[in-house]
Order: C-alpha cells, then structure tokens, then sequence
C-alpha cells in the first residue's frame, strides 16, 4: 500500500469505531478522513476545540452565512450543522477534559506499551506547540491512535517513547495498516491483523512485544 | 449618536504601552480584533494569545514587527516567524496546552489562585526547568490524583474581537470567533472591543449579552477589509 492507500485503510477501520451518538475529536491529517467512511445509519457529533460542536465541511454547513465567521482546529474554514453550538473556549476545553468527548481520534510519532504517546514534539525540530492535544489526550473518553506503523521501516509503537510526552498512559487504541492493537495494563494486544502481513511481520515493525489476542482475526 | 466609549482603532491602539502585558482574543485570526492589534506601538510586550497568528498577521504582526519580548500561547506552528524570531534570540515563547492557558486567563478574571488541571502530567509542561514551561509549576495531588496547580493569569490591557456591541458597551459574538474573546474580558485591566456594528442599547436584549459592559472601557470599529 502506498501511503494515499494506507491512510484510507486506517480511516476505514477507525470509523467502524464510532457509534450512533458519539462526540468525536478528530486530529488534523489522516483522522479528517473518517467521516467519508462512518456507516450512513450512524451520526456522530464532532467537536472541535476552537469552539464549537457540529462541525462539518464549509458548504455542507446548515448557516451558510454564518459561515465567514467559522473555522474548523487548523484555522481553515469550515461550517456548523442544524443542532450545533458555539461556545467560547473554557466549555470547549471543560466539554474535553470533563470526559464528554466520547473518543478522539489522533495521528502519532510515538505510541509506547504504557499507553504514553508522543505527537507534538520532536527535538532538534522546529516547535509547533501542543494545541488543545495535551488536553484531549487526558480528558477524552477513549484515545485512538491512527497512524502509519512506521516511519519509513523504523518502529513507532515502542517500548518506551523517547520523544517528549503528550500524555502519560492515556491510549486506548492503535490502528495503523498492519493491525488493530488495544492497549493494556499487561502491554499491547494485538486484536486484528491485516492478512497482507505476517503476523512476524508485524511484530518485526514493532519495538514493542505485542500480546496476540486469542480471539485474533483479519482486519476488515 | 454619542458613544462615550467609541475610541478610534489608532488611539486604542496607542492606550498599550511598552513592557505592558496584553491578551489577545482569537484562535488563527479567527476572532482577532485586527484593526486595533495593527495600531499597536509598544514595544517589549508580554503577550498572551491562543497562537501566534500567520506571519505579519493578527498576533504575528506584533511579532513580525519585534514588539513582542515574551508570548504565552499554545500552538505557534503556523507562523514560521515566530519560530525565527525565538531561534534568533528576539523573543521568548512559553507553551500551555490550550485548555490549560484558557483556564489560566479564567482564573485571573475570576479572583481564583489558580486552576489544578490533570492536563500536562508527565509532560514537560510539568517541569518548569524546561524553557518553554512557565515558572513555578507545582504537582499537587488531590485524591490520590496528581494535578498541576496552573497559576493565574492577568494582563494589563485585553484586545477582544465582539460581532456586535451595544452603545453601552454589552457584547455579543458570532461563530467561532467567541474563543478566548469573552474569557480575557475578565483577566485585564483594560478592555477594548472591537466590533462590526454598534447599537442601541436593549437591542441585543440582556438573556443574548455575551460580555457584559462593565467588563468594556472601550470600543472600536472594524474597518471593512
């Protein structure tokens, strides 16, 4: 899989993730691209931290003149659904770390087998700053990490994350193109494989020793 | 019309002085007051804003111009100035995780020592070693729980960003412009508004007013793009 092929892949997982009535968070980059693949039977509400639940693409929004006046996490333009809400930024960070965001789904540099992760800084590069991140990995119900298995051959899913922390012990979940894995007090267990993947081949790609779940099977 | 607190963008511009500490509402320009953050003059500012704008834009204009000493904010990755600047040694940049900063500002407006937040455990934001941690960062546990105490933040004059104000100074915004607008309102000394339309008062009707107007000393315009 090419890497356009393998965020689909990801996305497509994660979706079958959210529930009817969900609150999500989604991270910037390959988690923006769930939405396309969420069952049409099942509506989540996506919350955004900049201020507002119900957000949706600029256009598809239900106040198009309101619309000037809204942006999405990156700054872009964006739009509120019929039942959305704005709110200033102490509710939108109260509504995070209160634990009403059901799950927030973020892409990652380092994930380790604590559950630790680290995806807003790496040393000796320029510093971008946490955002609402720190928050949204404390405060969520559940944390799920879409990403790339590896950084071009080199593990991401480690034994111990050496970049600097967003959050300590707070994921729940890792999905990537090689395999859905859930994290654990006894360490990372690895729930769905993609058949085009030995489950070596896995484990090779990973630092960490992965737990192989007895009920394992294909990833779909 | 006589709006006694109708200021220009230029002389509320020139009320911020130099070494003074100024919040700036908006989140990516989004509900940042520009016309008055363009008129600003001072120098060796301490600057509490979400972000560092764009280059040369909202809060990147005060840095691409070298007016800022110190900037307290979240997330700078959209203005690569703003990295320039610190590597160059012009400015210096303390990272607080958004809620953790928003809570801050909260505080100081609302007479509270702080907040305890569980966000940043673990993280360099708890270590006030780190050169871009705040000072006197305290780990208190509450329960059993380990939180970080986040002290107060206060500044002297607040830039906010409304959509409408009535003459008396009452506030209402729209869209994702709210942000950290109505939440600095509370933390400073003195408040300018900017907005887009100014009524009369009872217009905006008291169950809609966002900011109320003792909270505004003055009011500016938006110019039209």
């Amino acid at each position: 899989m090419d890497k356009e092929q393998i965020k689909h892949f990801v996305a497509r997982r994660v979706a079958k993730e959210l529930k009817d009535g969900d609150v999500v968070n989604l991270g910037i980059g390959l988690p923006t691209l769930i939405p396309h693949y969420i069952e049409p039977d099942v509506r989540i509400t996506l919350h955004s931290e900049n201020g507002l639940i119900g957000l949706c693409a600029k256009g598809e929004g239900a106040f198009p003149d309101e619309e000037r006046y809204v942006v999405d996490p990156s700054g872009n333009p964006a739009g509120i659904e019929s039942d959305g809400v704005f709110f200033d930024s102490s509710l939108s960070f109260a509504i995070i770390r209160g634990g009403h965001v059901d799950k927030t789904i973020l892409g990652s540099m380092q994930v380790d087998e604590r559950g630790d992760i680290a995806n807003w800084l790496v040393p000796g590069k320029a510093i971008h700053g946490m955002g609402g991140a720190m928050d949204l990995v404390v405060g969520a119900k559940k944390v799920i990490v879409a990403m790339e298995h590896t950084l071009k051959g080199a593990p991401k899913i480690l034994k111990r994350c050496t970049y600097p922390l967003t959050g300590r012990g707070v994921v729940n979940m890792i999905v990537t193109e090689m395999g859905v894995m859930e994290v654990t007090p006894e360490g990372i267990v690895l729930t769905e494989y993609n058949p085009i993947y030995t489950i070596e081949q896995i484990q090779n790609a990973t630092e960490a020793i992965l737990i192989i779940s007895e009920n394992i099977k294909p990833m779909c | 019309m006589s709006i006694s607190k109708l200021v220009s963008a230029t002389e509320a511009g020139d009320l911020i002085k130099d070494g003074m500490t100024i919040m700036v509402g908006g989140f990516m320009t989004c509900g940042t007051a520009m016309s008055v953050v363009n008129e600003i003059k001072a120098k060796d500012l301490t600057v509490i804003c979400n972000d560092a704008g764009y280059p040369n834009e909202g809060s990147g204009r005060l840095i691409a111009r070298g007016q800022v000493k110190r900037l307290i904010a979240s997330h700078v990755g959209l203005n690569k100035q703003c990295g320039e600047m610190i590597n160059a040694g012009k400015m210096e940049l303390k990272l607080q995780p958004q809620g953790t900063l928003v809570e801050q500002v909260r505080a100081g407006g609302a007479g509270l020592g702080g907040v305890l937040t569980p966000t940043g455990v673990g993280t360099i934001v708890a270590d006030s070693s780190e050169p871009t941690t705040l000072e006197g960062k305290q780990i208190i546990v509450v329960d059993g729980k380990e939180f970080l105490l986040e002290k107060p933040l206060r500044g002297d004059v607040a830039i906010i960003r409304g959509f409408v104000a009535d003459e008396a100074g009452n506030i209402r915004y729209k869209g994702t412009m709210r942000n950290f607008n109505p939440i600095m309102a509370t933390a400073c000394n003195l408040v300018i508004a900017e907005v887009e339309k100014i009524v009369p008062v009872g217009e905006i009707g008291p169950e809609n007013v966002e900011t109320p107007h003792i909270f505004v000393d003055y009011l500016v315009l938006a110019s039209k793009k």
